[in-house]
């Protein structure tokens, strides 16, 4: 019987991180980032395993911080959350539906397959990445290192505007 | 030395080279050349001091006495951080500060590639994270030497001084002790032969795009790994420690 219960409050913990947006970008959840990696109930605690997006992301300190308070509010108390480095997260956990939210919102997604495109030693801009605002695929890198560590500056060669492009890691 | 211990050593070698590259990059916040690259520098310096922070995390836990990353980036004096004498040069100009850059992104990108394959899980771990970020910083820096050496007369003379004046820290990053090369053995270090030539032919192939020439006839220094270091880092320490040692305890 207290498995049962148990069972249904991992899938229940799974929905509340859903509800929790990402401190930087609203739209998407820690659960769509892909940072909640596991939830386990080991006796009569909850432990939480997250992965960190880039290493000194300031916003992870955030997001444990809005965890706790979520599991709190749901009268969860007894809870460890746990840093787990490997697998090192990527942006290819990222669903289409995830990317699309990120491009609704003006920041151009990642694209896809990662290992090449983040092996080149020596000048790689991205290719093909439409501009969020006006589809134009007719952009141009202005630099790797944008407003946060997960994002590239660039500049759409149509309509001018510039805009955040979620680089590939 | 027993394995813990010189493991522990290790650790902070490799955690106090991300740390004081990272701060003294950070000093450049708000004096870049212009708005996107004063950013960069920013990105890079917050990965840096990210990586070194789960680095100094697994370090304190190696150690057993009840530290935290805190204690050992705040409370350690000088002759105890093992960084290399490379990384803790002081800003001059830009040329400079991405000669640093180029140098250490190099090594630190073929150390943490061959480090993901080390016996102890956590560093290889930790490794396959940093080895991301390390791929973009070393483009970043790999194309800022190819724009100042193939730019302007002054910009390639300010590179050109800036090899010859680092140039002297280089032969220091492959250096390793006895207990280093023991950890070699047990395949838990990298051996740092092994990424030499890789290395070498990525600066000279850089270089050459660059039309810099490498420096010859360079005295190398080192001591870095063992705790003698030149007179800059006590001033960056002093100034990095200063709000922890005037409020010991504090958290932020």
């Amino acid at each position: 019987m207290v498995k049962i219960l148990q069972a249904k409050e991992v899938s229940f913990i799974w929905d509340i991180l859903n509800e929790i947006p990402d401190p930087e970008i609203p739209v998407i959840s820690l659960v769509e980032l892909g940072v909640v990696r596991a939830v386990n109930w080991v006796d009569t605690q909850l432990e939480i395993t997250i992965t960190p997006t880039y290493s000194g992301c300031p916003a992870m300190r955030m997001m444990e911080m809005d965890i706790e308070q979520r599991l709190r509010k749901e009268g969860i108390t007894d809870f460890k959350i746990n840093m787990q480095y490997h697998p090192a997260w990527t942006t290819d956990w990222m669903s289409d539906l995830t990317k699309s939210k990120l491009k609704t919102y003006g920041i151009a997604p990642p694209q896809a397959h990662t290992k090449q495109r983040i092996g080149a030693l020596i000048s790689d801009a991205p290719t093909e990445v439409a501009c969020p605002q006006c589809n134009s695929v007719n952009t141009k890198l202005i630099s790797e290192f944008g407003s946060t560590a997960c994002k590239s500056l660039m500049k759409c060669n149509d309509c001018l505007e510039a805009f955040d492009y979620f680089k590939c890691i | 030395m027993n394995s813990q211990a010189s493991l522990f050593q290790y650790i902070l070698k490799i955690a106090d080279n991300q740390l004081i590259l990272g701060h003294r990059l950070s000093e450049q916040c708000s004096k870049g050349p212009f708005l996107e690259e004063d950013i960069a520098c920013s990105n890079i310096a917050l990965d840096l001091i990210g990586a070194a922070n789960s680095l100094y995390i697994y370090a304190a836990a190696i150690e057993g006495e009840n530290k935290t990353e805190d204690d050992l980036v705040f409370l350690r004096s000088e002759r105890a951080f093992k960084n290399v004498l490379l990384v803790e040069q002081p800003n001059t100009d830009f040329a400079y500060i991405m000669c640093r850059q180029f140098l250490f992104d190099t090594y630190d990108y073929f150390f943490q590639q061959a480090l993901q394959k080390s016996n102890d899980q956590t560093l290889a771990a930790i490794a396959a994270k940093t080895i991301k970020e390390s791929t973009y910083h070393l483009r970043h820096s790999g194309n800022w030497i190819i724009r100042l050496g193939d730019g302007t007369p002054e910009s390639n003379l300010r590179l050109k001084n800036a090899f010859t004046n680092l140039w002297c820290y280089v032969d220091e990053l492959f250096e390793q002790d006895a207990a280093e090369l023991d950890l070699v053995a047990q395949g838990i270090a990298v051996d740092t032969q092994s990424i030499k030539t890789q290395f070498t032919s990525h600066i000279a192939e850089i270089m050459q795009t660059a039309g810099m020439e490498i420096p010859s006839g360079i005295f190398m220094q080192s001591g870095g790994k063992k705790g003698v270091h030149t007179e800059h880092l006590g001033f960056l320490l002093a100034e990095m420690q200063s709000v922890h040692r005037s409020f010991p305890g504090v958290k932020w």
